[in-house]
């Protein structure tokens, strides 16, 4: 079994990017994903159950204690933040936003790291703001895979734009071939 | 930024910096009493680096020194450990909920015994306070609000919340289903709002901790929400137990909306009133 998780950040326009890239994944993909998306904090998990009609990956929301498991997809829920522990099961706060988010991308990719270490692959797509770098860069220091979309792909640019100040990632890699790279790299 | 993503992280550190947590929480266990030695790893390591890079400690391990020695430097670690973000009908759905699934329970009593735990500034607790009052049992309860936190339990006792998220309120109190209008609950002064005397006359804010005090009553209805996610299985399943003991046999447990019963061995006790509002019913016969 392969011991790894695909972390994905998504802020603005993040809803088309990931029903992009999450329905082109095979039930068999080799590792959980684990996704933050922006969102409304009093919004229902309706992303879960919209990706989920067109995947092929189960895709549901994000539950405290449980373990990820390949097949599957989890989605933050609304204004929690997700933490993962080292023995790789969910854990959820309510703690104040990190750079105006919750869910914030930088505790899910850094606790994400801790616990993945070498497997884990991160992927930053379009956004409005800098959320996800700083995890992007921890992720690296850790050993693991980063993906960046390419600028020029992304609805808006400022997200992927910002890890790349930050880091030069393993790959940058335009919105329709991220599915194909995942599915390339990871095995 | 030439160096970018450049720095390379030696796994080994991560070790060394568990041990450090670990010493850390056995240190404030010892001297202090508060145990966090079961709470979720990852928000508690957060948490500690979070403090740590704004004090100007250089390790985790000085952070140990400065807690034993400095008691100020612990009350920090405390407020920083014990996350209190809250507010008035959170979950306005639950609020709802409540109204629908259990009031109509609570009626059938005589009297009401109400247990808050965690209850944090407060929020929660005028919150139902004004819903039992709507629906004419407040002069049939007696509520204890608890929380381990002398500071945030000493606002709930004053009940005076600041005046700016009050419009939000207002909303959350109308899809609560409220039935009169959120401001007959509040007197505003300056920047700042104060409940309504009549909705703490029948309560009582008291210091427990859910983790080392036991049960102090029992009582017909719990409402811990948010406090669980904080806390790794076992201590969960520990802290479950002790509502179940503190339950009366048709008792109601309310949990936040992401917490579950599920994990727990006590699971099979309870039956679900509310399962998407986390609305919990001891039984009768188990
Ligand atoms: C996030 S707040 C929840 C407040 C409120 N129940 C709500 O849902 O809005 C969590 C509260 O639990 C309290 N808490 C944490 N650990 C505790 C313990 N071991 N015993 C008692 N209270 C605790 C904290 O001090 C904090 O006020």
């Amino acid at each position: 079994m392969h011991p790894g998780a695909v972390v994905i950040g998504a802020s603005a326009g993040g809803m088309d990017a990931l029903a992009e890239i999450i329905p082109k994944l095979p039930k068999t993909f080799p590792v959980p994903v684990i996704i933050v998306q922006h969102i409304s904090p009093l919004s229902d998990n309706y992303i879960a159950t919209y990706l989920d009609k067109m995947s092929k990956v189960n895709v549901v929301e994000a539950e405290e204690k449980v373990k990820p498991v390949k097949g599957k997809a989890y989605i933050a829920p609304p204004n929690y933040h997700l933490l993962i522990e080292r023995d790789k099961s969910f854990s959820l706060a309510t703690f104040e936003r990190v750079s105006f988010a919750r869910p914030s991308i930088d505790v899910m990719f850094e606790t994400a790291a801790e616990a993945f270490g070498i497997w884990l692959t991160g992927v930053i797509l379009t956004g409005a703001n800098h959320d996800g770098a700083r995890g992007m860069e921890y992720i690296q220091a850790l050993g693991g895979k980063t993906v960046v979309q390419d600028p020029e792909t992304a609805e808006v640019d400022t997200m992927p734009k910002s890890a790349l100040e930050r880091i030069t990632p393993t790959a940058v890699v335009p919105l329709k071939e991220i599915a194909g790279w995942l599915i390339k790299n990871i095995k | 930024m030439e160096n970018k993503g450049k720095e390379v992280r030696n796994p080994e550190i991560l070790e060394i910096e568990d041990i450090e947590i670990d010493l850390l929480l056995e240190a404030i266990f010892r001297k202090y009493g508060y145990d966090f030695r079961n709470y979720g790893k990852a928000h508690v390591k957060r948490r500690i680096t979070h403090r740590l890079s704004t004090s100007g400690l250089q390790s985790i391990s000085m952070m140990q020194q400065e807690v034993l020695r400095n008691e100020d430097f612990f009350e920090t670690l405390l407020r920083d450990l014990s996350i209190n973000v809250t507010e008035m009908f959170r979950d306005p759905d639950f609020y709802a909920a409540i109204r629908k699934d259990v009031v109509p329970v609570l009626k059938t009593y005589p009297f009401i015994k109400i247990w808050h735990a965690g209850c944090s500034t407060g929020e929660e607790v005028y919150s139902m306070a004004i819903l039992l009052k709507e629906e004419g049992l407040l002069d049939r309860v007696q509520v204890y609000a608890t929380d381990f936190n002398q500071v945030v339990l000493q606002a709930a006792r004053e009940g005076i919340f600041s005046i700016d998220r009050i419009k939000e309120y207002t909303i959350n109190y109308q899809r609560a289903g409220g039935k009169k209008s959120f401001s007959d609950y509040y007197t505003a002064k300056y920047n700042s709002v104060i409940m309504d005397k009549d909705l703490k006359r029948n309560v009582v804010f008291a210091d427990h901790n859910l983790v080392t005090d036991s049960v102090f009553a029992e009582v017909n209805m719990i409402i811990c929400r948010n406090v669980l996610i904080y806390f790794d299985k076992e201590l969960q399943d520990k802290v479950i137990k002790l509502f179940d003991d503190s339950l009366t046999h048709g008792g109601i447990l309310c949990l936040g909306s992401k917490e579950n019963l599920r994990f727990s061995s006590s699971f099979p006790r309870f039956k679900a009133l509310n399962e998407k509002q986390k609305i919990y019913q001891k039984r009768y016969k188990i």
